[in-house]
C-alpha cells in the first residue's frame, strides 16, 4: 500500500497528468460532476456525482461516423480516433461495479469498439466512501464500499490518502508514482475501513435484500399485481435511466447537417414511449410495461444473462432524483415482499 | 480575404412581402444576394421553430416580413405574428442572443424600395455583429 | 408547517368515499424517507391510514394526473388541490383536457413546500428524519447529529415567491380562503435582464448545458399535455434524446417555454423536478413578465375559458422591435 498526504493531491494529479488524462469529480455550481483535471481543480468528496462516470466510457451522445455527400457519391468517414490513456480518480465502489456491468454488455463478443477503445485505455482509481447517504444500498448487491474494486483502491484517513493496487494496470501506475508517495503498511487503511463498515450498518436501507430476485424469476414477477400501483404515478421521463450508472440502452440516429449526414448514437430510455419504436409500433404500450421492463431488466433479465449479477449497484441516484420518488428500493420491497413467506 | 458576408434568412409572406421583393427586382433595386427568401403563406405561418432552425442551419440573421397590420390577406394573421415575435425575440435577447440578429418588418406589395432598403440595412447590421456564434450548431458548419 | 394535517385529509376523503360522492382519491403517498412523497391513488380508508401523507414535501401538483384518471371510469375522483394547483386545474379545463364532472376538487391550504435540494445541500448526506416545528426545519442526520434550519431558507423558490394563497377552483374548501399575494417572483428575471448580453449568454449557457434531456420538465408540466410532443417525433428533425450539440438544449428549452407561454401558470414543477437543478421557471417567468408588460396583466388559470395573450391581439400592439427594447431595456 502506498500513501500520500491528502494536502498533496494536486501533486499526485499533476504527476499522473504527465502521462495520462485525469478525470475526477469536481464541485460545480449545482452539485458535482466528473471533469478533466486542470491545475486549480479541487477533488470533490461528494458521495454521488450528478452524472455517473459512465459518461466517460459511454457518453450520452457520440458521433459514430460521417457521410459526405458529393453529387451522387457518398463517402463514409470514420471519425474515430484512438483514445488517450486516462485515469479516473475518486470513483465510488458502486460506480466501479457499474463499469463491470457495462463491460459485460459492451465487451461481450462482438465487442463494441467505441466503448472498448476508451475502456482499454482507462485506469480506475476508486475511492472508499466515508459518509454514505440515506439513499445508499450498495450492500444489497454485495458491494463493499470499504473495499472498492478498480485498478487502484483509495482510502482517506484524516490527512492521508492510501492507495492499493488491485490489478496489474494499477500496479504499473502506482510504480510510476513512487517518487511522490510513501510505503504504508497493509493495514494502514483499516481504521477508515472499520468506520465505513460501521456507518453502512446504520443506513435505513441496510436491511434491503436482493435475494428474492435474480435469474429465473421472470415468470414469478412478470404478472405481479403490484406493478400497476408502483407505476401509476410514473411520468415516463428519462431521469432514472439517465442518472443511472448501469443503464446502457442507446439509439442510433442520423443527423442531416445540410451538407452530409452524421450518424450518432445517444442514450435512450426504456421509460420513453418511443423506445424501440418499430414500423409496427411500440412493443410496450403502457407505462406499466415500460416501468416493469426497467426494473425486471435490472433485477431479473440481466442476472439471467450474466451469471446472476444484478445490474443495479445501489448508488441511490434514482432515489434522489426521481420527480415522483418512485424507485428500485420501493419496487424491491413491494414485489419481493411475498418471498418472505416462501 | 473576401469581406464577411452574413447569411440572412428572410421569411416573406406570399401576399405582400414576397411581392414586394419581386417589385424590388423588377425595379432593379439591389439588395444583398446573401438574403435567402423563404416564401410563407402568411407571416403567421412562421413557427418559432423555423427561426431557430434557420439559425441552426447557419443563418446569421433572420428577418420576418409580412403585410402591414390591417392588410393581412387572412385579415388578422400578422397581428398574431406581432405578438409571438415580440415574445420570441425578447426571449432570445434574454438568453444572450444579440437582439439585432432578429427583426420583423412590414413590407407591402407596393414597397419594393422599402424591401431593398430593409434588406440592405439588416444585412449591414448583421454584418457588423459578425458570425452567429451563440445560436449555431457546430454539426452544420462545413 | 402546514395548517392542515393528514388526519384531516383522511377524514374528509373517507367521508366522501363513504357517501359515494367519489370512488377514488388522488393524494400523496408515503415514501422511503420523510422527504419523498409519491402521488398515488387510494380507494379505502385503511389504505389512506397506512400510506397517505400531507406535509411540507407534498409539492407535487396533482392536476395533470386528472387527465389520465378521469378517463378511467364513470365514478368521480377526489383530488386535493393546493392554491397553486388550482390554477393548473383551471388551465387544463380551459383546454378541455379533462371532464370536470368526473372530479371532486377539495381545496386545501398550503404554507409553502420545502425544497429537498436545499435541505440536502445544507444538511449533507445521511438524513434520517425531517421535522418541521416552531423552531424551524429540524433535520436529524445519521452521522452528524441534529441540525436546525430556518423554515424560510428551506422553502422551495416557488413558495418563497408564492403568487397566490387563493384557490381559484374547488367544490369544497378546507380552511379559509386566501389572498392573491404581491410576490417578488419577477425579481430574478429582472436581475438577468439587467446583465449584459455576454453575461446573459454565459449564464444560460452554464445552466442549459447541464441539461441531460430527460424530459422530466416536460413530462411533469401541467401545460405540456400534447399526446405526441414535437421532440418525440422523429420526423421533426429535432432529436428527442440527443445532446450532441449545445444548440439542441437551447432549442428544446426555448420551444418548450414558448409552447406553454400564455398557458403556463407558473406552478414551478419544472424547476422542482429538474435533476440538474436548472432554473427553468426563469424562462417561463420571462414570458409571463413580458406578456404582462406588453399586453396587461394576465394570469393563466385564474378563470376557466380566459383568452391567453398569444391567442389574442390588439390593433395597436407594440412592434416586436420596440417590444424587445421595452422588455429587455436599452443596451
Amino acid at each position: 500500500m502506498r500513501a500520500i498526504s491528502y494536502a498533496k493531491l494536486d501533486t499526485l494529479f499533476a504527476k499522473i497528468a504527465e502521462t495520462h488524462g485525469v478525470y475526477l469529480p469536481v464541485e460545480g455550481k449545482k452539485g458535482t460532476d466528473y471533469k478533466r483535471w486542470e491545475q486549480g481543480d479541487v477533488y470533490s468528496t461528494a458521495l454521488n456525482s450528478n452524472r455517473s462516470p459512465k459518461d466517460i466510457f459511454f457518453p450520452q451522445s457520440e458521433n459514430l461516423m460521417d457521410f459526405k455527400v458529393e453529387g451522387k457519391s457518398i463517402e463514409i468517414v470514420d471519425t474515430r480516433s484512438e483514445s488517450e490513456d486516462f485515469v479516473i480518480f475518486g470513483v465510488r465502489a458502486c460506480d466501479v461495479k457499474s463499469i463491470e456491468v457495462l463491460d459485460r454488455v459492451f465487451l461481450k463478443e462482438p465487442a463494441d469498439s467505441y466503448y472498448e477503445n476508451r475502456r482499454s485505455h482507462a485506469v480506475i482509481m476508486s475511492m472508499a466512501c466515508t459518509k454514505p447517504a440515506e439513499t445508499c444500498f450498495c450492500k444489497t448487491f454485495g458491494i463493499d464500499p470499504a473495499e472498492p474494486m478498480g485498478d487502484i483502491a483509495c482510502w482517506v484517513d484524516g490527512e492521508v490518502l492510501y492507495m492499493n493496487a488491485n490489478t496489474e494496470k494499477g500496479e504499473a501506475l502506482l510504480e510510476k508514482l513512487e517518487g511522490i508517495t510513501e510505503e504504508a503498511s497493509a493495514d494502514a487503511a483499516d481504521t477508515a475501513k472499520a468506520l465505513i463498515t460501521e456507518r453502512m450498518a446504520k443506513l435505513p436501507l441496510a436491511a434491503l435484500k436482493a435475494d428474492a430476485f435474480g435469474a429465473g424469476k421472470t415468470q414469478k414477477y412478470f404478472d405481479h399485481p403490484a406493478w400497476a400501483e408502483l407505476s401509476e404515478a410514473c411520468l415516463g421521463c428519462g431521469t432514472c435511466t439517465y442518472v443511472c450508472p448501469t443503464c446502457q440502452c442507446y439509439d442510433i440516429k442520423d443527423f442531416n447537417t445540410g451538407h452530409g449526414v452524421k450518424r450518432f448514437r445517444c442514450w435512450d430510455s426504456c421509460m420513453y414511449s418511443d423506445f424501440t419504436q418499430m414500423s409496427a409500433g411500440q412493443p410496450r404500450l403502457t407505462q406499466l410495461e415500460r416501468f416493469r421492463q426497467r426494473f425486471m431488466h435490472k433485477l431479473v433479465y440481466y442476472p439471467e444473462n450474466n451469471d446472476g449479477m444484478f445490474s443495479c449497484v445501489g448508488c441511490g441516484r434514482c432515489l434522489a432524483k426521481c420527480p415522483i420518488k418512485m424507485n428500485i428500493a420501493k419496487v424491491m420491497k413491494t414485489i419481493g415482499k411475498e418471498n418472505d413467506n416462501d | 480575404m473576401q469581406p464577411y458576408k452574413p447569411l440572412i434568412v428572410a421569411f416573406c409572406c406570399n401576399w405582400c412581402s414576397y411581392a414586394g421583393a419581386d417589385l424590388a427586382g423588377n425595379n432593379r433595386l439591389s439588395y444583398p444576394a446573401d438574403v435567402k427568401i423563404i416564401r410563407v403563406p402568411c407571416s403567421c405561418r412562421v413557427n418559432p421553430m423555423f427561426i431557430l432552425r434557420a439559425f441552426q442551419r447557419g443563418a446569421d440573421g433572420v428577418i420576418l416580413c409580412g403585410c402591414h397590420p390591417g392588410d393581412c390577406h387572412y385579415t388578422t394573421g400578422n397581428y398574431y405574428t406581432r405578438r409571438r415575435m415580440s415574445l420570441l425575440f425578447s426571449m432570445l435577447d434574454y438568453l444572450g442572443i444579440e437582439r439585432e440578429r432578429t427583426r420583423v418588418e412590414w413590407v407591402s406589395a407596393a414597397e419594393g424600395a422599402k424591401f431593398a432598403a430593409t434588406m440592405n440595412d439588416f444585412a449591414e447590421t448583421v454584418a457588423a455583429l459578425g458570425e452567429n456564434k451563440r445560436l449555431e450548431d457546430l454539426r452544420c458548419k462545413k | 408547517m402546514q395548517k392542515i394535517n393528514r388526519e384531516a385529509l383522511i377524514e374528509k376523503a373517507a367521508a366522501l368515499l363513504d357517501a359515494g360522492t367519489v370512488d377514488r382519491v388522488l393524494a400523496w403517498k408515503r415514501g422511503e424517507f420523510d422527504y419523498d412523497v409519491t402521488p398515488g391513488l387510494f380507494t379505502t380508508r385503511e389504505q389512506m391510514e397506512a400510506e397517505l401523507v400531507f406535509g411540507d414535501f407534498c409539492g407535487a401538483n396533482m392536476s395533470k394526473y386528472l387527465i389520465k384518471e378521469t378517463l378511467k371510469g364513470e365514478g368521480k375522483v377526489l383530488v386535493f388541490l393546493k392554491p397553486c394547483d388550482t390554477y393548473s386545474f383551471n388551465q387544463l379545463l380551459t383546454e378541455h383536457r379533462f371532464d370536470r364532472e368526473k372530479v371532486y376538487a377539495v381545496g386545501i391550504p398550503c404554507e409553502g413546500m420545502l425544497s429537498v435540494t436545499a435541505i440536502k445541500a445544507a444538511a449533507g448526506d445521511g438524513i434520517s428524519k425531517i421535522d418541521v416545528t416552531e423552531e424551524g426545519v429540524v433535520v436529524e442526520t445519521l452521522f452528524d447529529g441534529t441540525k436546525v434550519f430556518g423554515h424560510d431558507e428551506m422553502l422551495a423558490e416557488r413558495c418563497r415567491n408564492c403568487k397566490s394563497k387563493r384557490h381559484v377552483a374547488y367544490d369544497e374548501l378546507m380552511g379559509e380562503e386566501g389572498e392573491v399575494l404581491d410576490s417578488a417572483r419577477f425579481d430574478e428575471v429582472a436581475k438577468i435582464e439587467a446583465m449584459s448580453s455576454e453575461e446573459r449568454f454565459a449564464f444560460w449557457q452554464g445552466e442549459l448545458s447541464r441539461c441531460i434531456r430527460c424530459n422530466a420538465c416536460r413530462d411533469v408540466c401541467p401545460a405540456c399535455t400534447c399526446e405526441k410532443c414535437v421532440f418525440g417525433n422523429p420526423d421533426s428533425g429535432i432529436e428527442n434524446k440527443a445532446i450532441t450539440d449545445s444548440f439542441e438544449e437551447k432549442m428544446f428549452h426555448i420551444i418548450r417555454a414558448f409552447h406553454v407561454a400564455g398557458r403556463c401558470t407558473d406552478c414551478g414543477e419544472c424547476s422542482r423536478v429538474c435533476p440538474q437543478q436548472i432554473p427553468l421557471h426563469l424562462l417561463n417567468r420571462k414570458f409571463i413578465k413580458d406578456a404582462n408588460n406588453l399586453w396587461g396583466d394576465y394570469q393563466a388559470g385564474e378563470e376557466v375559458g380566459s383568452r391567453a395573450p398569444l391567442v389574442d391581439f390588439d390593433f395597436d400592439d407594440m412592434e416586436p422591435g420596440e417590444a424587445v427594447i421595452k422588455n429587455g431595456g436599452e443596451q
